[in-house]
């Protein structure tokens, strides 16, 4: 009885699961995106070099033009002369110049779009989107059994290979099998920990941050207009809290009369 | 024809062009009519500020509707680029795209918030049983426009969510599967279906639907609101002729809702400039991938209002079809044994059950989930006539009253959440107990209502002074 109340409640969603429980299910559990990088405006640049330096190749962010970089302080010079490959034109969308079908043939699927993958790639009760993608670029290593040579913790059997390997180099992952809880006799694939194999050209914590900048960038083309949105809210909720204390006055001095 | 009226000398010239006006149209008399002598009863609470949110949130829809036609593309290889354009190349096209997709989930909070205010003070009984049923076809008219606005963004969900819903149509026996490609127009959910949604979504059910507020107002303006002591203030009038409990609209009222306007906006403005997706509840994370009919989402959930409905569609298996066998059944052998009805309305009992058993057993479980799922919404037609309490209000209900409507609240926001959530067989066990309850609740009223011990009800309205 008592267990079927337990159950009935976290159905009803009043309690919550245990955490280790739902990350056991729903996959790898996620790491937190350090989120005050969507303040910083360097991290920002920089997360768009690495972009369209790494990224865009093989994935277009088709509904994003390069000259809405200004909102994140690039001059038109700056865009022209470091982040622009494929096209001369700044009010151009971003736009890979690989062909899908050859994409297709090479890895199985074609690069989706990345203009909002940082948006669609949240889950409710797992993390955001950023969350998601930044575990993904951590969590990359070789695996022989792979027609790219690369698996990741994060999406296993992922299609794209490390873009990003040279600069964290190679790593092997260590699994260790150990007793499933739920079953008796069975055991469970667990994961127990990375083994560098060879060098990138960036330390483990130089790794992250670049990492953290790229994923800094995605979410904020995600919706270039997130920095207005919450600055323009900020006014109109100062204005709408100055309203509900005039109206709320103006009403009671009407109603003081009605008795 | 009245006859002409004359400005007195010396009015000024808003004075005169309201005298010229009220000579030719009833400006003055619709004014007066519907707000300035249109008396409310005095004792409003919190409850009675959704009827006008609605209103508001519905301009707010149309308003942000049209100039979100204006740049999108009803057509399946644009359509989702075109929304992403709206949101980034439209000067300020976010603010009215995130005002249209918050303002949609905001409609159904108010209009489920008003709808429960007419049940618990009794709002659809006699006579404002027109104001009720206008009001539950704007709300059938909601659910159309609302699924049908749903597919425009052409994502993830917006298709899946169609292809769902649209099959459902397959289930109905004989003529089902023309029927769902009627409304498809193709064998799939594809371009064809997406201009027609668009077409219905912008013109079509609009149109119905801003009749049906007219009449929903003209009725609720013929007889008067209700109030949540259920007191009609009609009868006692004062020597003026106005109740006596009343008090005009304007400025009272008008006031009032001014501030309820705000209180409503502030919290509305919180969600859409600092969470427009609504923890993934307003705009689905899925729903930021393009279409793609050859990819099934794992998981496909309908967008929150749809959630209890849906529910019940999924508790609809062959056990809950069995459980309903049995309840009609029950149903049937308690008319016979305790009904006092006459010998042959008793066979007719018996034959009637025997078919709806057949029926029940013959078709799949899936129809009968659809009709399960289109059933919940019709019975709130029937609701003026399933309910014989002799009071309005649960003010002067027997205090179990407030349990059943308690248990019946609480099962609807578990069939919403569990309809959210990917199938799990304890969730379906509640579900198929919830929609029991929900059914139940309406369907056994006119036996429940009635019964307990009811508290006297005033003669005029309880009003404490502000």
């Amino acid at each position: 009885m008592h267990t079927f109340l337990i159950r009935f409640l976290v159905v009803l969603g009043l309690v919550a699961p245990l955490a280790p429980a739902a990350a056991n299910e729903g996959g790898y559990p996620w790491d937190h995106f350090p989120a005050e990088k969507m303040t910083d405006i360097a991290a920002l640049q920089n997360g768009a070099r690495i972009f369209t330096n790494y990224c865009l190749g093989c994935h277009s962010a088709s509904y994003m033009r390069f000259n809405r970089l200004h909102d994140i302080d690039l001059t038109d010079d700056q865009i022209k002369k470091n982040l622009l490959f494929a096209t001369d034109k700044v009010g151009d969308t971003m736009r890979s110049t690989i062909d899908p079908r050859q994409a297709k043939d090479w890895f199985g699927t074609a690069p989706p779009d990345l203009s909002v993958i940082a948006r669609s790639r949240a889950e409710v009760g797992k993390g955001s989107g950023a969350d998601y993608l930044y575990t993904l670029w951590r969590t990359f290593y070789r695996d022989d059994s792979r027609p790219t040579g690369w698996n990741n913790l994060a999406f296993p059997d992922i299609a794209m290979p490390h873009a990003l390997w040279q600069l964290q180099g190679e790593r092997r992952a260590k699994f260790i099998e150990v007793k499933n809880p739920h079953e008796e006799g069975r055991t469970e694939h667990r994961f127990a920990g990375f083994e560098q194999i060879t060098r990138g050209t960036l330390s483990n914590e130089q790794y992250d941050e670049a990492v953290g900048d790229l994923v800094a960038y995605l979410q904020w083309m995600g919706e270039p207009s997130q920095g207005t949105r919450v600055r323009v809210g900020v006014w109109v909720l100062l204005f709408l809290g100055l309203l509900v204390v005039i109206t709320w006055r103006l009403s009671s001095a009407y109603w003081r009369s009605v008795h | 024809m009245a006859e002409m009226q004359t400005a007195p000398a010396g009015a000024g010239s808003g004075r005169r062009l309201l005298t010229w006006i009220d000579n030719r149209f009833p400006l003055s008399k619709l004014f007066n009519e519907h707000m300035a002598q249109y008396y409310a009863p005095k004792n409003f609470n919190v409850w009675y500020v959704f009827g006008s949110l609605a209103l508001l949130v519905l301009v707010n829809q149309l308003l942000t509707g049209i100039f979100l036609t204006m740049h999108y593309k009803p057509d399946a290889a644009k359509a989702f680029e075109s929304v992403e354009y709206i949101m980034r190349d439209v000067p300020w096209g976010w603010l009215v795209r995130y005002m249209h997709s918050t303002g949609a989930s905001a409609f159904f909070i108010v209009v489920y918030l008003h709808m429960w205010r007419g049940l618990i003070y009794g709002s659809y009984r006699r006579p404002r049983e027109l104001v009720w049923l206008f009001g539950c076809a704007i709300f059938l008219c909601l659910m159309a426009e609302a699924f049908m606005g749903y597919l425009l963004p052409w994502g993830q969900m917006s298709y899946w969510g169609a292809q769902v819903i649209v099959n459902l149509f397959s289930a109905v026996p004989f003529v089902g599967p023309d029927l769902a490609l009627l409304i498809r127009g193709d064998y799939v959910v594809g371009d064809a279906t997406l201009n027609r949604f668009f077409s219905f979504h912008v013109i079509a059910i609009p149109l119905v639907l801003l009749g049906l507020v007219v009449a929903h107002i003209i009725a609720l303006h013929e007889v008067g609101s209700n109030n949540p002591d259920g007191v009609e203030i009609k009868e006692k009038k004062g020597a003026d002729g106005h109740p006596l409990d009343g008090i005009p609209f304007h400025p009272y009222y008008t006031v009032h809702d001014i501030y309820g306007v705000s209180v409503f906006l502030f919290i509305f403005s919180a969600i859409l400039f600092f969470a427009p997706e609504g923890g993934g509840y307003f705009l689905e994370f899925n729903n930021f991938i393009e279409a793609n009919p050859l990819k099934t989402p794992a998981h496909i959930a309908p967008v929150w209002y749809f959630t209890p409905f849906y529910s019940m569609l999924r508790a609809t298996t062959d056990l809950m079809v069995n459980a309903l066998c049995i309840v009609v059944a029950l149903a049937a052998v308690a008319a016979i044994l305790r009904g006092g009805f006459r010998a042959g309305a008793k066979v007719a009992i018996a034959l009637v059950a025997l078919i709806a058993v057949y029926l029940l057993k013959t078709f799949d479980a899936k129809f009968w989930g659809v009709v399960i799922m289109g059933g919940a919404v019709l019975i709130l037609f029937f609701l003026p006539w399933l309910d014989h309490s002799p009071v309005k209000s649960i003010r002067y209900r027997p205090s179990w009253h407030r349990i059943v409507y308690g248990v019946f609240l609480i099962f609807f926001l578990a069939l919403g959440y569990l309809g959210s959530q990917p199938p799990s067989p304890a969730g379906n066990y509640i579900s198929q107990l919830g929609t029991l309850v929900y059914f139940g609740f309406f369907l056994l009223m006119p036996w429940w209502s009635r019964m307990g011990v009811f508290k006297p009800v005033p003669d005029r309205v309880t009003f404490n002074a502000h």
